[in-house]
């Protein structure tokens, strides 16, 4: 993964005088994720004696996997030069039609089924109207935002609808320790971080990002790859919606409401170049866990929510202005 | 440069919360939290001072926390950061009627008492330990249903301004309502025309109580069993002029109503007192804590101000038999 | 030149036509929609929606968005009604001079987020619009300044005035559009907001001082949202930390991209905004005579946003042909 990054990077500089190699690897947004990461779990510590515990801190991550895991997507879709605000929304509604479909008597599998297909069909409607009619993603999908989450309060209404008990607690499932929401989040940054750094395809989708003209040019199908990646968070944001449901036991239509920002937070913070062709799945990796653990820390130490907001919109915006001044200074 | 600025502040802040935190630690009296619905709700400012009277006359820590918005997981990370605090007693107002079962079980499993106050998890009643109501939820349709009869001559067009569809509480006052306007004698010259609902947002009730008066012309009053709902009714009818007319009543707090009251605009409306349900939610999870209180259904206790309290079927604890009436002679009294 | 201006013209009229058949619509169906009663739920509805939109507008036209405007309605509001709830004998007027250079200083410092540190103006705004409403919560204790604390002046103005008894807030709405109009039609800046926003590489060229212009369509923004943040204040009488202004942005970019400004930058007019307001506040009259359950809005006005789009698109499409076919 880091490999390849390397390259890419290395390609922007051609014609610069080499860096030290402690500079190629240290300077990079990347690092300034991890260190924010060890200061926030010290600064956590310190605020609440309560706060390091390794079976809380992983308990309160299940109750962010669900952006996280879209989040690792949606990684991919700003290294590709667009954007996606409507998963949270996604998610609602996959999982109300999920939830609604199997109170009406569906059979479990198949109500699944509907959740998932749900869920692609809408990354299919999103990719159509960026790829195929060439509108502006951002636009785009905070109109399917709002629109997706409309059709699932028409679903269903203002009442919460209730799943099997079966089906119930999948974050009180752990394997060897971990709750499986947690390990469903480590693989999948795994799977995704090897193909975005040592295939092909990911290699293409930073090309795109960086000039998506210059990429067709190369042969590069930046369309088909686009519509891939739009299909992929549709699935993965159903799949996150119904995992939420699991965790709930109850599907409602503000399933997941403002998770939009926390998923665009956790890319940011993680150094994902908001103009595209740049992040890694390293950096959302670590970010989900800052998130986490600023979030975590400032609840178990009963700060008003006021503070966290504030917190994160201020995190937000220093992400993105550390992340261009890196990147600005490694191109130079 | 902006890591080292970064660094320093995060540590500043460190070191001098460090400070407070050990100070605040190491005293073995009763924690107590409650849990609002949402921060900025003005209703719960006078709960939770409810509770901070009560945890200081009995000698317990007391925080109240609340989510930024108030929808259905926003409580879950607060309750969890309390069941890792450690906590004695969770009093909460809870968003959801079945979100949050399974970190309620979580908390009990740890020995904490788990309160609904202010309302119940419908449906879920065994999710938690008891839950503390302003008064009988049973009666509130029939004491509103008579206060808008009163104020209109029991006769004419009614109807109901809502919160959401599914609120739980106000649905099952409005079915008290209309049980109340179908059997009794006294209201047969009353007609409920329409209930709709405004979701306890300003802007949404203002229209549906704007579309009310268009669609029924010869409309008489006007019941919002919700906060939201009788101000925005209220301030309709005001700004229209048509105080005369179509008379709004409900439930109200008297600190957003109490100029609606003194120009006219509202004769009188109904709550009851949020101070008490704190108060009484204090002194019950004291009590049942410490094994002084037994957490049983007909079992009897007493509160000081509030008399000999029963605890009602459900596990279900009123504060008060029946509503209080707001009016121009009394609004000043209330300050909450 | 001309065709790209009579497709504009084209535009407005198709929503003003959109506007009456739906008002046609509905009043068969419901005739006491077609009185002189629902104009004035529908006016009495619009008046923050079209200041923002003013203001909105400005911004999308130089080709940026401004999603934190709900967070600085809600800011301004907030201090102002502190104001009033702590100082009382401050004479009351005075709350509209500092809810809207609250507004302004706000929206500026959005404006040099953008242009200073060459951001994306919509991850620097989704940035404000927390941090803005988080030191909402933080200067207000959480707590909400109610109705008693709002000079009964202030209120009277969303209820009447001398003039016909139509409410000052119409009135003041009104002034912002025509000022809008005015300041986009006939300075120098209104036109460079224009050229800047169809094209920013060019802009520099052109003599344009492309810092300078962006701030101050974000100043303006922020502005407005201040203006529009006492007028919440008079309109509904009370200021709460979590409510006032939240979703705000969303009603006003759909009215905004309903009304014909291309989010693309350097094209839309005033006249297509206010027709989007109108539209959106038809709606929203229309739906609870209906008796259309209020879950139903918000899956409308996603619609409405994407179905605007698509126009938007197609208008353009055209606008493109048919400029190419003028050259051919």
């Amino acid at each position: 993964m880091t490999t390849v990054e390397r390259r890419s990077v290395a390609a922007g500089r051609e014609s610069a005088p080499p860096r030290p190699l402690w500079h190629t690897v240290l300077v990079r947004p990347e690092t300034m994720t991890l260190v924010l990461l060890v200061v926030a779990v010290f600064a956590a510590s310190a605020l609440s004696p309560y706060f390091l515990d390794l079976s809380y801190i992983l308990r309160s991550f299940t109750l962010s996997a669900e952006f996280a895991i879209v989040a690792l997507v949606l990684t991919m879709i700003i290294i590709a030069g667009e954007i996606d605000l409507s998963p949270a929304a996604n998610m609602a509604l996959s999982a109300c039609l999920f939830a609604y479909a199997q109170a009406a008597g569906v059979p479990m599998p198949l109500a699944i089924l509907i959740g998932l297909g749900a869920g692609v069909l809408m990354g299919v409607l999103n990719g159509l109207m960026v790829i195929g009619l060439q509108l502006p993603s951002i636009i785009v999908t905070i109109g399917t935002m709002i629109f997706y989450r409309g059709v699932a309060q028409v679903i269903a209404g203002d009442k919460s609808i209730r799943v099997p008990d079966w089906f119930i607690g999948i974050n009180n499932v752990f394997i060897v320790g971990v709750p499986v929401p947690v390990v469903v989040f480590i693989v999948l940054s795994i799977v995704l971080g090897l193909v975005l750094g040592v295939t092909v395809f990911g290699r293409q989708i930073y090309q795109i990002g960086t000039n998506e003209i210059a990429a067709r040019h190369a042969g590069i199908r930046s369309r088909r790859i686009k519509m891939i990646l739009f299909i992929l968070i549709g699935f993965v944001s159903a799949a996150a919606g119904l995992m939420t449901a699991s965790r709930l036991g109850s599907v409602r239509y503000d399933l997941g409401l403002g998770g939009e920002l926390q998923m665009v937070l956790m890319a940011m913070l993680g150094g994902t170049y908001i103009f595209g062709g740049r992040g890694t799945i390293l950096g959302t990796f670590l970010a989900a866990w800052l998130l986490v653990i600023v979030s975590t820390g400032m609840t178990v130490a009963n700060l008003l929510p006021a503070t966290q907001l504030t917190v994160l919109g201020i995190l937000l915006i220093v992400s993105i202005i550390a992340t261009n001044a890196i990147y600005s200074r490694a191109q130079r | 440069m902006l890591r080292k600025t970064l660094l320093g502040l995060a540590a500043g802040v460190a070191m001098t919360t460090a400070g407070f935190a050990s100070a605040a630690m190491a005293q073995d009296a009763l924690k107590m939290v409650f849990i609002g619905k949402n921060t900025g709700n003005p209703y719960f400012d006078s709960l939770t001072n409810g509770f901070v009277e009560g945890c200081k006359a009995l000698g317990c820590e007391f925080e109240f926390v609340a989510p930024a918005t108030a929808e259905a997981t926003s409580q879950i990370p607060f309750i969890e950061a309390q069941i890792q605090r450690g906590v004695d007693v969770i009093a909460i107002s809870p968003n959801s009627p079945d979100a949050l079962n399974q970190v309620f079980d979580d908390a009990r499993s740890k020995g904490i008492l788990v309160l609904t106050v202010n309302g119940d998890i419908t449906g879920n009643e065994s999710h938690r330990d008891a839950t503390i109501l302003p008064t009988n939820f049973d009666n509130v349709g029939k004491d509103q249903v008579e206060m808008v009869g009163s104020l209109i001559g029991y006769e004419g067009e009614i109807a109901i301004l809502s919160a959401t569809t599914e609120a739980p509480d106000q649905n099952k006052w409005i079915e008290g309502m209309k049980a109340t306007l179908a059997s009794d004698a006294k209201y047969a010259k009353m007609k409920l025309v329409a209930t709709v609902y405004g979701d306890d947002q300003p802007e949404k009730s203002t229209t549906e109580m704007e579309a009310l008066l268009s669609n029924y012309p010869d409309l008489k009053g006007v019941i919002a069993p919700t906060t939201v709902g009788i101000a925005a009714a209220a301030q309709v009818v005001q700004s229209r002029g048509i105080a005369e007319q179509v008379k709004v009543t409900g439930l109200g707090l008297p600190s957003e109503m109490r100029d609606f009251v003194k120009d006219g605009t509202v004769t009188a409306f109904q709550l009851w007192s949020p101070y008490n349900e704190g108060w009484l939610a204090a002194h019950f999870a004291k009590g049942v804590k410490e094994g002084t209180i037994k957490n049983e259904v007909g079992s009897t206790f007493e509160v000081p101000d509030l008399g000999t309290i029963t605890i009602n079927p459900g596990n279900s604890i009123n504060t008060q038999a029946a509503l209080t009436t707001f009016n121009a002679g009394n609004i000043d009294d209330f300050n909450f | 030149m001309t065709t790209i201006r009579s497709i504009l013209g084209r535009r407005e009229a198709g929503i003003f036509v959109m506007i009456v058949l739906f008002a046609i619509a509905v009043g068969i169906a419901k005739p006491q929609f077609l009185t002189l009663n629902s104009l004035r739920i529908v006016l009495l509805l619009v008046p923050l929606i079209l200041i923002g939109a003013m203001g909105q507008m400005l911004v999308i036209l130089a080709r940026h968005v401004d999603l934190s405007i709900g967070s600085v309605l809600g800011f301004s509001a907030m201090v102002t009604g502190m104001m009033f709830r702590y100082h009382p004998e401050i004479w009351w007027p005075l709350g509209f001079l500092l809810s809207v250079g609250i507004g302004a200083g706000l929206g500026l410092l959005n404006g040099v987020l953008v242009t200073v540190f060459r951001l994306p103006a919509i991850i620097v705004t989704l940035g404000t619009l927390n941090l803005y409403r988080g030191l909402t919560y933080i200067v207000s204790d959480a707590r909400q300044i109610d109705r008693q604390y709002v000079p009964s002046a202030l209120k009277a103005m969303s209820q009447t005035s001398p003039i016909f008894g139509i409410p000052w807030i119409i009135f003041i709405s009104f002034a912002v559009v025509f000022a809008t109009w005015w300041f986009l039609m006939h300075t120098r800046l209104g036109r460079q907001i224009y050229a800047l926003g169809s094209n920013p590489v060019a802009a520099p060229l052109r003599g344009i001082d492309v810092t300078g212009v962006t701030l101050l369509v974000f100043t303006i923004s922020g502005a407005l949202s201040g203006l529009a943040g006492i007028l919440y204040a008079s309109r509904w009488g009370f200021v709460n930390p979590s409510n006032t202004g939240a979703g705000f942005e969303f009603q006003v970019i759909a009215a905004v991209v309903i009304g014909g400004v291309s989010i693309n930058g350097g094209v839309g007019t005033v006249l297509g905004t206010f027709f989007g307001v109108i539209l959106l506040g038809c709606v929203a009259a229309a739906l609870p005579l209906l008796g259309i359950a209020g879950t139903t809005q918000n899956a409308i006005y996603g619609a409405v946003i994407i179905v605007a789009l698509l126009i938007d698109r197609t208008v353009r499409r055209q606008g493109v042909k048919s400029l190419a076919r003028a050259r051919a």
